[in-house]
């Protein structure tokens, strides 16, 4: 066996021959074609830098203020009124507005304290990887709503803080899926098999290196799924701001208009529409995304 | 085709290294896998070591890369401590990662599962070492890149990834990516168990190739006897992290001394 050539057989181009002498074959300053990697992909990036746009003037830009009022009473008559139900969609959707925004700007905290925290459980220093896996595994298991509790008479108890209540929300929203995405990264990171981590020691890669081009790379693929859901989540949860912190969110919204018009049905039904509206097609946006970075591993 | 009369030791001037284990030893909890070892390779030299699963052989190219540590003794590169570096007043102490970086960027190794890196093609995972760790340009490292994957028959498949490629073509790749570097010393763990037997042949003439040049000292695990008795200077027979028998091909594999040796090479041949 080892003294014959066999004629290697490529699944691509069947004509592969043996070994060659040095410097025998052509071809030696071919192109180097840039891979398409699924960060260097139009049909991922585009929609990936469209939706980062989009969530970043949301967080930018704040809702118009002002209490929310319906401008017509609805009869007595009937329970239910399609003329009143559509007039409430301008102020449902300023709640709603306002409900994303909060779980963007906590979404962007979760997102950068995720990694942090990922990185410090992984750390060898068992004093900053313990104290920080007890955190995580604390926070997780504990319920938003409490935390919510928690949080905002911690805030009232405390004179020299004085913030928003809305920041109390995306503060709390944002530590919460920070547990969340910190175990995301820390799968992600998992998932790059050991294989890769020995080849970047053989290659004698430094740390740098190792991360940016080995790690990093092929955990992200693996991330990006799940933080997307962790974000449509975290769109759920935010309204328990508004029932906590009264928050003018779109649950704070309808509240109010049930209070002043005695009429739940058309609000509460509203704001169902509101959610599925945008959950919908963020899930499915995650969905695509999803099958798009997939590539060939090896 | 037989490389054997060739003299490893006249063309070793340039690069290759010498590589010295001193009572070293390797445990995996209760599982000695390396005992008191002692071994000299020679610059140039062409080791095979051969010996049943679980012997201790892949063990000990592991901890010469160090994937894994030594628990005890020293290993030298070319005459330079890997796990150690010299103090002031000549005493050892254990190595600072910087130091471990730079006697270990003359080693090199090529895996039984290739490990190329699934994301790059072909000549980026031949490149990135090269560009990244030995500061070349990216034009040298692609010139040299494509002399390499020339050299291992697949200058066509450069802008491929490791997901277009066969076994064989991804282990061939692997093997230039290890030589990109121009290591003095190469490790070869097992490098056509993983592959089709249709595919094995050419893997082994590019080790044939990289041994003829003799510009590296080379150390392979193999099951290949044939391909054992072709390349090797010396064969080492292992067993329970111990060396049983060493010697050159025709001793060890055609006369073997020890009675180990004689039963696994019996268990290999009824295969």
């Amino acid at each position: 066996m080892a003294e014959t050539t066999t004629p290697g057989s490529g699944p691509t181009q069947p004509a592969t021959n043996g070994p060659a002498g040095p410097g025998e074959r052509a071809g030696i300053d071919l192109e180097i074609k840039q891979q398409h990697r699924w960060y260097r992909r139009s049909e991922v990036v585009v929609p990936v830098v469209l939706v980062t746009l989009g969530l970043s003037l949301l967080a930018i830009v704040p809702a118009p203020t002002g209490r929310f009022q319906s401008q017509f009473s609805p009869g007595r008559e009937v329970s239910f009124g399609w003329d009143y139900f559509f007039h409430l969609i301008p102020q449902m959707l300023r709640g709603l507005y306002t409900t994303a925004r909060a779980t963007v700007l906590g979404f962007l905290i979760a997102a950068t304290l995720g990694l942090v925290m990922a990185m410090l459980r992984r750390s060898q220093n068992r004093f900053l990887s313990l104290p920080v896996a007890f955190v995580i595994e604390f926070i997780r298991s504990t319920p938003i709503l409490v935390q919510m509790f928690f949080a905002q008479v911690l805030v009232r108890a405390v004179d020299w803080i004085s913030v928003n209540a809305i920041v109390i929300l995306f503060v709390v929203l944002g530590i919460h899926y920070a547990t969340y995405a910190s175990e995301a990264y820390r799968a992600g990171i998992n998932s790059v098999p050991k294989g890769q981590w020995e080849a970047a020691i053989a290659l004698n890669l430094d740390p740098v290196t190792k991360w940016t081009r080995i790690i990093i790379p092929q955990a992200i693929p693996n991330v990006l799924p799940t933080l997307g859901n962790y974000l449509v989540a975290a769109f759920k949860d935010a309204p328990i701001g508004d029932a906590i912190l009264s928050t003018a969110g779109v649950l704070f919204f309808a509240n109010t208009i049930r209070a002043e018009d005695f009429r739940p049905v058309e609000p509460y039904l509203l704001i169902g529409v509101g959610f599925l509206l945008v959950s919908l097609p963020a899930a499915w946006l995650v969905r695509r995304l999803e099958e798009r970075i997939e590539y060939e591993r090896d | 085709m037989s490389v054997t009369d060739a003299d490893p030791r006249d063309v070793s001037e340039k690069g290759a290294a010498s590589v010295r284990f001193r009572s070293v030893d390797k445990a995996f909890g209760p599982l000695t896998v390396l005992e008191d070892l002692h071994l000299d390779v020679e610059p140039g030299e062409r080791v095979v070591v051969i010996g049943p699963s679980g012997s201790g052989k892949t063990t000990i190219l592991r901890v010469t890369m160090t994937l894994e540590h030594i628990d005890a003794g020293t290993i030298e590169i070319g005459g330079q401590h890997l796990y150690h570096e010299p103090t002031s007043s000549g005493q050892l102490r254990p190595a600072s990662e910087r130091h471990m970086r730079k006697v270990r960027s003359n080693i090199g190794m090529v895996f039984q599962h290739f490990n190329l890196f699934p994301h790059m093609s072909a000549i980026e995972n031949v490149m990135l070492a090269p560009v990244k760790v030995h500061g070349a340009s990216r034009d040298e490292a692609q010139h040299k890149g494509m002399e390499l994957l020339a050299k291992v028959g697949l200058s066509e498949h450069a802008n491929h990834t490791p997901g277009q490629l066969s076994g064989g073509q991804k282990q061939r790749v692997a093997i230039a990516r290890a030589l990109a570097t121009s290591p003095s010393v190469m490790l070869f763990d097992e490098v056509t168990s993983a592959l089709d037997p249709e595919l094995v042949g050419d893997v082994l003439n590019v080790l044939r190739d990289i041994a003829e040049e003799g510009r590296t000292t080379m150390m392979l695990v193999t099951h290949e006897m044939g391909f054992a008795r072709e390349i090797a200077d010396r064969i080492l027979m292992f067993d329970k992290g111990r060396i049983v028998e060493s010697g050159p091909p025709s001793q060890v594999l055609d006369d073997p001394q020890q009675e180990r040796t004689r039963a696994f090479l019996g268990a290999v041949a009824d295969h």
